[in-house]
């Protein structure tokens, strides 16, 4: 099956061990995510690309449990939408980002839990192409 | 400077109004504030319009009267209203102007707000992927703070069944049917802790008010509101926003925290001083937050104010004691003058069944919204 990534420039992709790809300020070190124009911090412009942690833990989170409107893109409809985890995930002492959790269940998610990243199905084109995303599994999960 | 007095207030109710565009809200809005003013439209020199689904509000003059005054169309998110409150209040403070109207109205459809976040600075890909929405934003804001400070999903149920309770007693809310907390801790999920009751809707609406010179109010009304402070904030490096990929390690305060500051500062008022209170409730855990935000409690006393009920309209922090945003939904651009439209009538004992009991002297109102922007305004008799 064809796989593509959502979106160039936001994971490194194909890849063993894919990585997040967000910026570092070459004037004041903030690191932020996604790599943008400029630093949202001090304004300087082309920050450096710089590769996020891999693991991280779960700063606080909540679940998407009703079908977002567009542009919403994951094409399902509202009999075939399952709700997602949302969490905001610190990396490190670098930054937080936000993310999709692969966990929607309440009763599974609890702060500061260990989590890693993995490239994930988003949805599959009438083509049958998988569109791949990021998202953030309970550590050990093993989901790639 | 001039001091800034409010001298009338008017509002279209809020709710869902068939074809009615928000422009003929809008026009029955400031008519009302003119006659609760006494002050006739030619009277007034200048005007600020907010909205968000309006491009321009300035087209109520043609409903008003073609008077040739100057009028600026405003939009800056879920603030809008208390910018174009704040705008209104400096044009009569430089001295330029004498009356000024400043005026929000607005019509959303059903359902949240939507829109392209790459007007919003975000990557056309935050929207594909469903982050682009306020609401997950809440619910992971109270999530943390819940955990951080022991506030109960009850706690967050009370403050949903108090502003239901308060628009049941408020002709103009949305909402007017009481709902148990049963009901709302049983409601359907939408990003949790947040059920649907607890999340205030997009709806249909417009608020309008006069303000003059200080020191001509007598003119007008022998019952002055003066506005004390009206401050606006945007986001720092190290406040966690709606609509943000991201959020930095360090921690800096809301938006809100620093908005608040500065306008009791303005004022020279404290929260002590404040007797009745308008807050941003898009969800019933915003209030909760809010509190603390805004000076009126430390971090977690909350959960035992709203339990004593401190914070009903007979308790000693009345909070949206209009039924707030959860009762009167937002139509974004009138939302914040729908606050000041309250202050006004309870410091003049005006609002009826809903009246804070004790003659209250001192209203506060704050407003938050993305991509995180806060207003505070301080109103006084």
């Amino acid at each position: 099956m064809t796989q593509v990534a959502f979106a160039p420039d936001v994971f490194t992709w194909p890849a063993d061990e894919p990585q997040l790809i967000g910026a570092k300020c070459a004037r004041c070190a903030a690191v932020t995510f996604p790599r943008g124009p400029s630093c949202p911090r001090c304004g300087t412009p082309d920050p450096e690309r710089h590769l996020l942690a891999r693991q991280g833990t779960l700063w606080t989170w909540t679940t998407q449990d009703f079908l977002p409107k567009e542009p919403y893109a994951g094409g399902e409809t509202l009999e075939t939408f399952r709700p997602y985890g949302v969490g905001l995930v610190q990396l490190g002492d670098e930054v937080r980002v936000e993310a999709r959790l692969t966990e929607a269940d309440p009763a599974k998610l609890d702060f500061g839990m260990e989590v890693e990243l993995a490239i994930v199905p988003f949805r599959v084109d009438e083509d049958g192409t998988e569109v791949m995303t990021y998202a953030f599994a309970p550590a050990g999960e093993g989901i790639r | 400077m001039e001091d800034v007095a409010v001298i009338g207030v008017g509002l279209h109710p809020f709710g869902r109004f068939g074809p009615k565009s928000a422009i003929d809200m809008a026009a029955e809005a400031t008519r009302a504030a003119c006659a609760d003013a006494g002050v006739d439209w030619p009277d007034v020199q200048v005007a600020f319009g907010g909205s968000y689904t309006v491009d321009n509000p300035d087209a109520v003059i043609g409903r008003l009267g073609l008077t040739g005054i100057p009028f600026m169309d405003v939009y800056n998110g879920c603030a809008t209203a208390a910018t174009a409150l704040q705008l209104a209040a400096d044009a009569i403070r430089s001295g330029r102007y004498d009356v000024a109207v400043a005026v929000g109205m607005d019509k959303h459809d059903a359902g949240a707000l939507t829109a392209d976040p790459v007007d919003y600075g975000a990557p056309a890909w935050y929207g594909e992927m469903g982050y682009f929405l306020t609401t997950k934003f809440f619910g992971m804001k109270i999530n943390r703070y819940m955990h951080d400070h022991g506030i109960s999903h009850e706690t967050l149920a009370k403050v949903a069944a108090k502003a239901f309770r308060n628009g049941a007693l408020n002709p103009n809310a949305f909402r007017r049917k009481p709902v148990t907390e049963e009901a709302i801790l049983g409601a359907r999920m939408l990003n949790y802790p947040l059920t649907q009751y607890m999340f205030c809707a997009p709806d249909e609406g417009a608020a309008a008010a006069v303000l003059c010179r200080a020191d001509i109010a007598s003119r007008y009304t022998s019952t002055p509101v003066y506005l004390r402070a009206a401050t606006l904030r945007t986001r720092r490096y190290g406040a966690h926003e709606v609509h943000s990929t991201w959020a930095a390690v360090e921690q800096d305060d809301a938006p809100t925290v620093y908005a608040s500051r500065a306008a009791y500062e303005e004022a020279g008022i404290g929260p002590d001083d404040v007797d009745v209170i308008q807050l941003q409730d898009t969800d019933a855990g915003a209030e909760v937050i809010h509190m603390a935000e805004n000076g009126f409690c430390a971090d977690g006393d909350q959960e035992r104010l709203v339990a004593d009920g401190a914070t009903e309209i007979g308790g000693p922090l009345p909070v949206n004691t209009d039924g707030g945003l959860i009762a009167n939904g937002e139509p974004v651009g009138a939302s914040g003058l729908r606050q000041v439209h309250e202050l006004v009538l309870q410091l003049r004992g005006q609002a009826g069944e809903r009246q804070v009991p004790g003659t209250p002297r001192v209203g506060y109102a704050q407003l938050y919204g993305a991509p995180g922007t806060a207003g505070v305004s301080i109103l006084s008799r």
